[in-house]
């Protein structure tokens, strides 16, 4: 139905840099202090404002990596070598500057505590930034449902929040992580090694009887993939939500 | 508005800000063809896709795949605008108009919804999709439409952004009242013109 509330434009904020951490070679987190930030639900994105000094301005959008009740807004940044805003976030920016952001966006690739189905999370590469955005938010409930996390990355240097995954799966009985290196891995591991499959969807994530509701985000080439391996072991069309960036087969864009 | 906040080192890269009066504030052109969808991408055979036109309409329609190929056809040439904020020049596509599919049914409401394979609808003042603005289309660059960027055949609404441009359509409801689809019901601007930037509601 169409929504009864006034349609109220969603302003642009001055959202000053209070802290920054590299996550990865590639990417890097940053710490924001926004004023009267609304508030936002695990999944959802930004668009980020950059002005020059001549006036001339770019924008893009990027997923929140923090739980909607953190006191800072955290966005994680992946530099695309060839990108225009992305380097400028993942490099220049410095605690104390300001720049201008738009926010929150989207209203379906969300997920809210009150759904109860086991959850089930799937990330190429920087597709973990909304992703873990839901972990972090499942981690504050006291009755949370089951999730599963599936991470496809390149190599170990590219896992993004890798500490922090380890911490909240020793901890949590309930949150299970399957990793898997496309490119390279270490010598010990053990785990997966190649690009997500039927095989490693049916193992890593809840079996078709148990409803999982299915978060699936990354390039569009691991997304396309995915969604359609899903399909096909059955799970519904309408328990998949997926989120895609890039153009096809590559990084880029977001 | 706080338009004065500089981003301090930031000089931009101006290559991406396409020739003069060909990109609407806020986007960047790619020479990509980046996909966003919000679920799986349906596969519909085509032997049983249709394309059907009902609703405020005196003759309802409804068109297989081959009697859909036999409609008569434009090749146009568009630029899109995404509202994640890329832009591709130069797009060629071709298909059907809805000017010849709404004549043929006759007509007689004030907006459209199109509705798609995966449950996704967008919804359209009948205005904004008449006088050669609007089309289904099952051909791009040459080659049948990939799945992935809405094959068999999408919706083409290139002065709109391209999330009005429904992937996988199937058919149009012509309607008396305006009824939000998907993602206007998921906090995106109800109408959608780049060149007033109506990303989101209240924009």
């Amino acid at each position: 139905m169409p929504s009864s509330a006034p349609a109220r434009r969603i302003e642009w904020r001055a959202a000053r840099v209070i802290e920054t951490r590299d996550e990865t070679p590639h990417a890097r987190t940053l710490v924001l202090d926004v004023p009267e930030w609304p508030g936002h639900h695990a999944g959802q994105h930004v668009d980020v404002r950059l002005t020059a000094e001549d006036g001339y301005q770019a924008e893009r959008s990027y997923s929140i990596a923090s739980a909607p009740s953190s006191r800072y807004l955290e966005l994680t940044i992946e530099r695309l070598d060839d990108g225009e805003v992305s380097p400028y976030l993942a490099d220049v920016v410095q605690p104390g500057d300001v720049f201008e952001l738009r926010g929150p966006i989207g209203g379906y690739f969300i997920w809210l505590p009150q759904l109860r189905r086991p959850l089930a999370l799937i990330a190429g590469g920087s597709g973990i930034v909304p992703l873990m955005a839901m972990l972090r938010l499942r981690a504050m409930l006291d009755d949370a449902p089951s999730a599963h996390l599936l991470y496809s990355v390149r190599s170990p240097e590219d896992v993004i929040y890798g500490a922090e995954i380890e911490r909240l799966a020793a901890s949590d009985a309930r949150l299970s992580v399957a990793c898997t290196f496309t490119r390279r891995h270490a010598p010990d591991w053990n785990g997966y090694t190649r690009r997500i499959d039927r095989m490693m969807l049916e193992e890593a994530i809840p079996a078709l009887g148990e409803s999982p509701l299915i978060y699936v985000c990354g390039p569009t080439s691991m997304v396309e993939l995915a969604a359609t391996e899903l399909v096909a072991i059955g799970h519904p069309p309408a328990a998949i939500r997926t989120e895609r960036f890039g153009p096809s087969g590559t990084n880029g864009n977001r | 508005m706080s338009d004065r906040i500089i981003s301090r080192g930031f000089l931009g890269r101006r290559r991406d800000a396409g020739p003069p009066g060909r990109v609407p504030p806020g986007q960047y052109v790619t020479p990509d063809f980046p996909v966003l969808s919000a679920g799986p991408t349906p596969r519909t055979p085509l032997d049983r896709w249709t394309f059907e036109v009902r609703g405020n309409v005196m003759r309802p329609q409804r068109w297989s795949w081959a009697e859909f190929q036999a409609l008569p056809r434009d090749e146009v040439k568009a630029d899109i605008h995404c509202v994640t904020k890329w832009s591709k020049l130069d797009t060629q596509w071709r298909g059907v108009s809805l000017d010849f599919l709404l004549e043929t049914v006759e007509a007689k409401g004030e907006f459209v919804v199109a509705f798609c394979d995966g449950g996704y609808t967008t919804n359209l003042p009948l205005a904004d999709v008449v006088g050669g603005k609007a089309w289904v289309v099952d051909e791009y660059g040459g080659s049948p439409l990939d799945a992935e960027h809405g094959g068999p055949a999408r919706l083409l609404v290139p002065h709109l952004y391209f999330w009005k441009s429904a992937k996988w359509v199937r058919g149009l409801e012509i309607t008396m009242d305006d009824q939000p689809g998907f993602w206007e019901e998921a906090g995106y601007h109800n109408r959608g013109d780049p060149w007033k930037e109506e990303r989101y509601r209240g924009d």
